[in-house]
């Protein structure tokens, strides 16, 4: 027996994507390995329906505990319980944030193995191989795991969603025991929106600021070229500059922001760490303006710029419109 | 209030990282440095040490790593801590992110911090957790890539970026908190601190020292056993343009654009 048990994130009473993405992965390994996918929520009052409805997704069961939401160490708790009385063989998690500390606080509880940044899980003689990127993707390792437990940690979008139309799953409530020292966080107030409330995911042309754009006010010259676009093109950012408090959270892209493909991505400063190349690598086509010629971003785009951009940035928002006109 | 920072030797970021395909271990040939990330984790400490809000008896390095890795010491006392130990030994090299995180509890056991820190990720490990190892292991409440922490005597107001927005949460001490790049700008050390840090004390400890377990560090204990790597699928290399004349510099990008009817 080889089952999986898959960690779900909801929020507002929806399933985050990544994590149906992960479910659906644990179906489809799980029946490579002869076993079933299970599923855990956490919450207070999760709501029956909303568990049951990752049986389309391919869990078997979905267990739900009642804790504290939006933290890590409670979710250790309840699935280092799920997993001894469930005898698990792997715990699977879809790329995001709170399930890279999930997994590894628990393969510290189980002294279990652990990979993170997995893009690629295969099943080989009734075992899980792993695949990860290293050295800012320029290799790929993969890993066995030599405990009776395997811990799986996605990459952002790694795991394609893939609904099975099995319907609802039985719904089982898991009572486990909160530890003190997962007791010891408490959330004040959860997804705090700062900024503006824009709208980066439906347009066709994005405009990218990072931090090479020194300050907040740097971003006047992506707006003024998104502008010029104009049509369907809006302004988007990085965590670097959103941290920052110089553009709206709304606007980030990446791990912990949105996931975007439109038909052109144009980043301007921004070095391309794979916490934002995970939300926009799926870009019709990517323009890099840098003046580093050994930044990251130049490695998966379409037309690299090396450059300043706070003279190219003018001219081309002047070039753009001028083209537009004629 | 005793604060622990956890620091690593990592690559400098000049030097192109390398893995040996035969072992999958590192390269660690070529010059090293600080990780750039666990300086913001030293500061963070400086600022609870200066803003007064509750007193700091001392701030203490630790790392594990090979015998080169006192340089990372020396550069985090440089930055501020008052001493600095090395967990320093053959048995845990090669250990995986768990067996890592359990080495490191181990050796901050001895020292009973209030706090510990680190940094949000390392430059050649990038795994982004070993805090969340380190504090399960100390059975000590925990949250990564905190951009804000203002402290009060038993207990930390932690602001984050996660998946739906920013999150604040109040975490009791003694407690592991991986800030993030945002809560500050490092200082720079100054000469003095620089030439002074050599004559600050450096403990060096076995694992038999701080208790560890010979059974569950190494590379050949590491339940994460690795068993090959690969190139990544080969990938058509995007055009480049250096800016030279901005006028045709931006004539070529806009006759770009213009082929794939983006304008
Ligand atoms: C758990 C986790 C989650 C994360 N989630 C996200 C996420 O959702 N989204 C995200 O974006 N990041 C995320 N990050 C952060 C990510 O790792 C990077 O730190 C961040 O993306 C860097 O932002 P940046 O490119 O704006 O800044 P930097 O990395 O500082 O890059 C700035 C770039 O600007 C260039 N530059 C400077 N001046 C100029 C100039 N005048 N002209 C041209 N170029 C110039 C520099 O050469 C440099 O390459 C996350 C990190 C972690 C650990
Ligand atoms: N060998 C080590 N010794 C001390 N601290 C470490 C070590 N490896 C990682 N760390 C700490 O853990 C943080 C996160 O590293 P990682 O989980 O490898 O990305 C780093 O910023 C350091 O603070």
């Amino acid at each position: 027996m080889a089952d999986i048990l898959v960690y779900a994130l909801h929020y507002e009473g929806a399933i985050n994507k990544n994590s149906l993405g992960a479910v659906s992965e644990g179906a489809r390994l799980a029946a490579e390995l002869g076993g079933e996918a299970h599923a855990i929520l956490l919450g207070t009052d999760v709501p029956d329906e909303l568990a049951a409805s990752l049986g389309n997704y391919g869990a078997k069961k979905v267990l739900v505990a009642e804790g504290p939401e939006g933290l890590a160490q409670p979710l250790v708790d309840a699935m280092a319980k799920a997993i001894d009385d469930g005898g698990y063989s792997y715990a699977l998690f879809g790329g995001g944030l709170l399930g890279f500390e999930i997994g590894a606080g628990l393969a510290a509880r189980l002294g279990a193995g652990v990979v993170m940044e997995v893009t690629n899980v295969r099943a080989e003689d009734g075992e899980l191989i792993a695949e990860r990127p290293i050295l800012g993707d320029s290799a790929i390792s993969e890993i066995r795991y030599r405990s009776s437990v395997g811990i799986v940690i996605g990459r952002l979008n790694a795991f394609e969603i893939a609904e099975t139309g099995a319907g609802a799953a039985p719904v089982e409530q898991l009572e486990f025991e909160l530890s003190p020292h997962a007791g010891g966080a408490t959330m004040v107030t959860r997804g705090e929106q700062r900024g503006a409330d824009v709208d980066i995911e439906g347009a066709d042309i994005l405009v990218a600021g990072g931090r090479g754009l020194g300050k907040a006010e740097g971003f006047q010259l992506c707006e003024d070229l998104a502008a010029a676009f104009g049509g369907n093109s809006a302004v988007a950012a990085t965590r670097a500059v959103v941290d920052a408090g110089w553009y709206p959270y709304a606007a980030q892209i990446g791990q912990t922001g949105k996931t975007v493909s439109p038909k052109l991505y144009l980043a301007a400063g921004i070095s391309g760490a794979i916490q934002h190349k995970v939300g926009m690598q799926a870009s019709e086509n990517i323009v890099a303006i840098n003046k580093d010629a050994n930044a990251p971003i130049f490695e998966f785009s379409d037309l690299g710029v090396v450059g300043d951009l706070n003279k190219i940035l003018p001219k081309l928002t002047e070039a753009v419109k001028a083209k537009k006109g004629s | 209030m005793k604060i622990c920072v956890l620091v690593k030797e990592v690559p400098d970021a000049a030097v192109e990282k390398r893995i040996d395909l035969s072992t999958g271990r590192m390269d660690r040939s070529g010059e090293k440095n600080l990780n750039p990330y666990d300086t913001h984790a030293i500061e963070a400490a400086m600022q609870i040490k200066e803003g007064g809000a509750v007193p700091v008896e001392e701030i203490v390095a630790v790392t594990m790593g090979p015998d080169s890795a006192v340089r990372a010491l020396h550069k985090a006392v440089s930055l501020g801590a008052d001493r600095s130990v090395h967990l320093s030994d053959e048995v845990v090299a090669g250990s995986d992110v768990a067996a890592t995180g359990y080495a490191l509890a181990k050796t901050l056991q001895r020292e009973s911090p209030d706090l510990v820190l680190l940094g949000q990720q390392s430059d050649d490990g990038e795994c982004y957790t070993i805090g969340a190892v380190v504090a399960e292991h100390l059975g000590m409440p925990s949250l990564t890539q905190v951009i804000k922490m203002d402290v009060a005597p038993e207990s930390l107001r932690c602001e984050r970026q996660a998946e739906y927005g920013y999150d604040t949460v109040e975490v009791r001490l003694p407690a592991v908190i991986s800030v993030g790049d945002a809560i500050n700008e490092p200082r720079y050390p100054s000469l003095k601190a620089i030439m002074g840090a050599k004559k600050k004390p450096l403990e060096t400890v076995t694992a038999a020292d701080v208790e560890i377990d010979p059974g569950k560090v190494g590379g050949d204990n590491s339940a994460a056993h690795w068993i090959a790597a690969k190139a990544p699928p080969a990938k058509a290399a995007g055009e480049i343009i250096e800016d030279e004349d901005t006028g045709e510099t931006v004539e070529r990008i806009v006759a770009w654009l213009d082929e794939r009817k983006l304008i």
